[in-house]
Formats: C-alpha cells, sequence, structure tokens
C-alpha cells in the first residue's frame, strides 16, 4: 500500500494552489458580496487546463488520472468553494458522463470543446418540485420522428447562465411501470430556440457562483443527442452523480483544511487571559476534530479516486466520503467561527465564508440524508450495484496521453 | 539563442529559520523553487519563445533539487541538469559560482545565462555577479526589463532598478541576468508541462564531471542565525487639561525618548 502522491500529483497540487490563492483569494470577498462569478474566472480555468484536467489528451483533455481531478478540487475549494463547483459540474456530471456514455461522434462535437475549455457544461436533473426523488420528475422528451421535443424547468442548476451544454434528464415514457425505467437523458445546447434561463440570487452560500434555472419549451432536439439509450437516463444521472459526488467530496477535504489553517493562524495571534488562544485546550480540541477530519475525508476520497483509475466501481465509497466530508466540512467551518470569535462572525475573514459554503454541499448532489440511507442500504444487503452497460474507464496512462 | 536558467531549491517563503548544532534548519517546510527563479526561467522561456533555440535549467544542491528542476521544466524548460555532490554541500556562493560557471562551460555555446535576484534562504544576492565574473561576462543584475535584444548582432539593453528609478544598459552577449520581479509574471506550470517533467530524466553532474579536480573550501560559515530582537509594546496616555497642553506635553516625551 502506497499513500505517497506522485510529484507530478505534486505539481498538479502546487500549480492549482498558487493559481487560487494568487488570482482568486484577493478579491473573492468582494466578488461573495456582489453575488457575482468573477468573469475571469472561467477563463482562467479553461486557460490552465482545468476544465479538461483528467479527460483523455484525444479528447482535448489533459490526460490527468483522476486523483489529479480531486487533488485540484481539494486546492480549489480551499480558496472558494465556486470554483469546485465548477469542476463538480463541468467536468465530474457532464464531461465524464460524455466519457462514459456518450458515442464517439458525441465526444467530438461536445467533450472535445469542453476538455479544451471552449464550452462549459453544466447538469440539469433537479426541478423546481423534485430533488432526492429524482423519478418524480415533471420534464418530458416526446419523440416526433427523428427529433425530441423537450418541456419542463430544472432549478438549482450551477453554470446555468454559463453552460453551453447541459445534461437534460426528461420523462420520454410517461407510462413507463417503474418511473426509474421512464427518464432519458440528452446533451442540451443552451442556445437552442425554447431555451430560457436565469440565475438565482439571495443563496446562503456559493455567491460568487452561478446557480440558476433553466426551462424548456418545446424546444426540438435531434434524436442524435440522447445520450445512452431510451429510459437509460436515470443510470446515467446516478452514475454521473458518482463522480459529481467525488469532486464534492474532495472539495470538502480542502474546506476543512482551510478552516484548519485559518484556525490555526489566528489562535496563534489571539491573546486571551495573557496566552495565545491556541495554549487553550477547548481551542486545542477543535484543532484536533478539524486535523481528524481533514484526514479522514482526504483518505476516504483518495481512495474513491484509486478505484476509479483502477476502473472498479465505487457509488459506495463515493457517496461515503461526500457525506463524511461534507458534513465534516460544515463542523469545521463553524469551530473554526468559534476559534475567531466575533471575528469569525464577519466577512473580515475567510471562515464565515467557508461555513455558508459548506451547508449547501449537505443538500446538493445527494443530502446527507440520502447518503445514510445509501451506507445502511449497503451494509444491510438491502443495496447492490448491477453492473452498467458501460462503466467508467478505468485510467490508462498511455491511452490517455495519446494524442489521437 | 541557447540559454541556461539557474533554479535552486528553497524551503517555502512562510518557513522559519533556525540553527541546531551550528547547522541551519528550515524545519520541515515545503521545498519549493526559489520564487526568484521563477522570473529567471520566465525570462528565459519568453526570450527563446520570441528568438528561438532553447532552454536548460540548471540546479546545484542535493537530491531534493531534482523538484525545483522539474518545475522549471514544467514550466516549458527543454531540459534540466542537476549538479549534485556530496563535496559540494554547504559551500557559499564563491563556490556555487565557480561550479555553476564550470557547467555551463560544459553545456557550451551559451548565450544567456538567467538567474533571480536572489535565494530566499540565503539571500546573498551575489550568486548572479559571482558568476559572471567567473565566466568572464557582463553583469546585468536586478533587470526589470528587456528593451531590445538582437541575436544576430549579439548585443542586449534592459534596464535596471536602481534607487533613482531605472538605468538603461547596453550590453554585448553572452551575459548573465538576473531578475527581478517587475521583470514578468511566471507563469504556472502546465498539465503537459508536469507530464512531461515528471517523466523526464535529469542527468547529475559530479562535481568532477564539470570539470572540477578539486572543491575550493567555502570562505563564509553561518554559525549562527539571531532572531530579531522582541519588540515589546506599552501603552502610555499622555493627559492635559487642554489639547494643547496634552500636545506640548506628547511632544515633551517624544523628544525625550527620541523619537523625535
Amino acid at each position: 500500500m502506497d499513500f505517497s502522491l506522485s510529484s507530478e500529483h505534486e505539481m498538479v497540487q502546487k500549480m492549482v494552489r498558487d493559481f487560487a490563492r494568487s488570482e482568486v483569494a484577493p478579491t473573492i470577498r468582494d466578488w461573495d458580496r456582489k453575488q457575482e462569478m468573477a468573469p475571469e474566472t472561467l477563463p482562467r480555468m479553461a486557460a490552465l487546463g482545468l476544465l479538461g484536467v483528467c479527460i483523455p489528451v484525444r479528447y482535448g483533455g489533459q490526460g490527468m488520472d483522476y486523483i489529479a481531478l480531486g487533488l485540484v478540487c481539494e486546492e480549489l475549494e480551499a480558496v472558494d468553494s465556486t470554483l469546485r463547483v465548477v469542476m463538480s459540474v463541468h467536468m465530474g456530471l457532464n464531461s465524464l458522463g460524455l466519457l462514459q456514455w456518450g458515442t464517439e461522434a458525441q465526444k467530438q462535437l461536445y467533450l472535445v470543446p469542453q476538455a479544451r475549455g471552449e464550452r462549459y457544461a453544466g447538469f440539469a436533473l433537479t426541478e423546481p418540485g423534485v430533488g432526492s426523488d429524482v423519478a418524480r420528475m415533471a420534464s418530458t422528451a416526446r419523440r416526433v420522428g427523428e427529433e425530441y421535443v423537450l418541456n419542463g424547468e430544472k432549478m438549482w442548476i450551477s453554470l446555468a447562465t454559463k453552460a453551453h451544454h447541459v445534461l437534460w434528464f426528461a420523462k420520454s415514457d410517461t407510462d413507463a411501470a417503474d418511473p426509474h425505467e421512464s427518464i432519458t437523458a440528452f446533451i442540451l445546447e443552451t442556445d437552442r430556440p425554447g431555451v430560457t434561463r436565469g440565475d438565482i440570487h439571495g443563496k446562503l452560500g456559493v455567491r460568487a457562483g452561478s446557480t440558476g434555472w433553466i426551462a424548456c419549451q418545446d424546444v426540438r432536439l435531434p434524436a442524435a443527442n440522447r445520450l445512452g439509450e431510451e429510459g437509460e437516463g436515470f443510470k446515467i444521472a446516478m452514475a454521473c452523480l458518482d463522480n459529481g459526488r467525488y469532486t464534492v467530496a474532495a472539495g470538502a477535504a480542502g474546506l476543512i483544511r482551510a478552516s484548519l489553517e485559518a484556525s490555526i493562524r489566528y489562535a496563534g495571534e489571539r491573546q486571551a487571559f495573557g496566552h495565545t488562544i491556541d495554549r487553550f485546550q477547548l481551542i486545542q480540541q477543535k484543532i484536533a476534530l478539524m486535523v481528524r477530519d481533514y484526514e479522514a475525508a482526504r483518505l476516504l476520497y483518495l481512495r474513491a479516486g484509486w478505484m476509479k483509475n483502477r476502473g472498479q466501481r465505487n457509488t459506495r465509497e463515493t457517496s461515503l466520503a461526500k457525506w463524511y466530508a461534507t458534513d465534516a466540512s460544515f463542523q469545521a467551518a463553524s469551530e473554526a467561527i468559534q476559534v475567531h470569535g466575533a471575528y469569525g462572525y464577519s466577512d473580515e475573514y475567510d471562515v464565515e465564508r467557508y461555513l455558508r459554503n459548506a451547508r449547501g454541499a449537505m443538500i446538493y448532489e445527494g443530502t446527507s440524508e440520502i447518503h445514510q440511507l445509501m451506507q445502511a442500504g449497503y451494509a444491510l444487503g438491502l443495496r447492490q450495484d448491477a453492473a452498467l452497460r458501460r462503466e467508467l474507464p478505468a485510467f490508462d496512462a498511455e491511452a490517455w496521453q495519446a494524442e489521437a | 539563442m541557447n540559454i541556461v536558467v539557474c533554479v535552486k531549491q528553497t524551503p517555502d517563503t512562510a518557513a522559519t529559520i533556525t540553527v541546531l548544532d551550528g547547522k541551519v534548519s528550515w524545519g520541515d517546510a515545503p521545498l519549493v523553487i526559489n520564487p526568484w527563479d521563477e522570473y529567471a526561467v520566465e525570462q528565459a522561456l519568453r526570450t527563446k519563445e520570441a528568438h528561438g533555440g532553447k532552454v536548460v535549467a540548471l540546479s546545484l544542491g542535493p537530491e531534493a533539487a531534482r523538484e525545483a528542476l522539474k518545475h522549471a521544466l514544467a514550466m516549458g524548460c527543454d531540459e534540466a541538469i542537476l549538479v549534485s555532490d556530496p563535496a559540494l554541500e554547504g559551500k557559499d556562493s564563491l563556490v556555487v559560482s565557480k561550479v555553476l560557471a564550470s557547467a555551463i562551460q560544459k553545456i557550451g555555446g551559451v548565450d544567456m545565462v538567467f538567474v533571480g535576484r536572489q535565494a530566499v534562504d540565503s539571500d546573498t544576492g551575489v550568486t548572479g555577479p559571482q558568476l559572471a565574473r567567473r565566466l568572464g561576462w557582463p553583469a546585468l543584475s536586478l533587470v526589470a526589463a528587456v528593451s531590445a535584444l538582437d541575436p544576430a548582432g549579439k548585443s542586449i539593453t534592459v534596464e535596471r532598478m536602481i534607487d533613482e528609478g531605472r538605468q538603461v544598459v547596453r550590453s554585448p552577449l553572452p551575459a548573465v541576468l538576473s531578475a527581478v520581479k517587475e521583470l514578468n509574471e511566471p507563469r504556472y506550470p502546465s498539465f503537459m508541462g508536469i507530464r512531461k517533467a515528471s517523466k523526464a530524466t535529469i542527468p547529475v553532474w559530479s562535481a568532477a564531471e564539470v570539470g572540477l579536480t578539486s572543491v575550493p573550501a567555502a570562505v563564509l560559515a553561518w554559525p549562527e542565525i539571531i532572531a530579531p530582537p522582541k519588540v515589546e509594546t506599552k501603552c502610555e496616555l499622555i493627559e492635559g487639561a487642554t489639547p494643547a497642553e496634552a500636545a506640548a506635553k506628547l511632544a515633551d516625551r517624544l523628544v525625550a525618548e527620541k523619537v523625535l
């Protein structure tokens, strides 16, 4: 067993850390206050290759492995969650979905520009009336000749107003006996007639990110834009979530680390009762808990990444990593505020933003409750993962880095 | 243009330095490429991109210095060479400049050498000028801009940072240039560069292999690092019946304390 990162991974870590610290950290508070995404965020992430980090070179990507994706997410969220959210939807939920399920033609048409960062991508599953209970979605896709006609509305969609392509899920068979088999996945270009979208403001956290809604009214989509088979949409959505949740878990580990580092820094400076407060045991207890949770969260996500590299199904391990890391990140940010006292309650320090940002991750990409049900289901033998028609390809350095 | 850029592996700038048993220690601080050297690498790469040729990154140090070279490769350098020899451990800049000069002569046909203005660990800032002297080339230190470069005519014009402003200096090539942060904005390593760097074979040259039959003894030693004295602060309230009286008392106190 080898717990060390390769020198390649360490260089990726440093590069992303330097980028986030020097280009994002100095202004993130202002963008968070404005509730707007900094206009340079996506172009810079694209220019650095982050938007194609673990996609094979022949599909426009950088040819790194799934561990590198996790490390990128950890470093980005250690500065701000909004950056990691970009990776979650563009890479985890969409691009890796295309890599797993797309036809060669779809990969050339959609994955290549996404991996190059020329097009941004999103994932449209959640609806105003449907979150965890995906099978009850109201969006429809009616087949008319060689086209589908899409109707419906999606809500809480990251990059809703920025994405050029989204994976869109809709019911193509409203009479299916099993509602899980009624859903079909589509690659939707957001500039098609009938697509409208907008941003949502007033969120508790990820305020410097773009979250919004997308509506389709009689949107005509060629049948070639269908991803996978008809009725396979639920399985595709869940497979995409295995990758999205991985990025959320890795990012949450970064948020715990950021809370820990901020707490150590502040506790070493702040004086009370004649000592710096890091000499007090109750402060030390908070630091110790953050250390424990950071290391556990990191090991959990790295295990999931390692399994992805090997091509092993990792739904259980990814769910566990996501549940543990996000719950722990909220706790860490809350304790970091406590360490900072009243200063932590204002946005003069970063920790209050960490807390607001951490909260959403306990809801999106599977609520903490859903993950607990999943874990109990696996442990009790009530749940097992059936093989998929197409699995996420195992990382193969030679194939990933080949030019064509 | 055949360009050499000298890089050093140093502790992160946030590291705390201590001396244990006469040996300098940075504890377990992460090691990084000397931040000033990143400006040197960037300028070397820009020069190559504008005028063609190749950039060789050169470092003198222990095995760990390989990581600084990998960073330079990941930024885009074509090759990297590590000069490493137990006999060179702990040597001062005078010895370092001799070894680097010998390595540059061994590389051969070099038109320009870039270095960072100083290394963040020892902060001497003299390796560049000493290297130039060893090579017998002009030393263009503290370069903030390259205004003109004529590879065919073998000449360069640069702006040097000086207290009075900027000094324009014209020099023949080859020359040694030391970079300051006003020179450019270093690029991040690219993923492709990172992949290339991680697979690169970095040759290691010993002192003998760069042509040094004996290593001169270091002249300088660091027997001790003295931490800056702790600043004690105390608060004293100056009172007076009127603001003018308080101000006069304050002025007297400041004069008494030799602040004014």
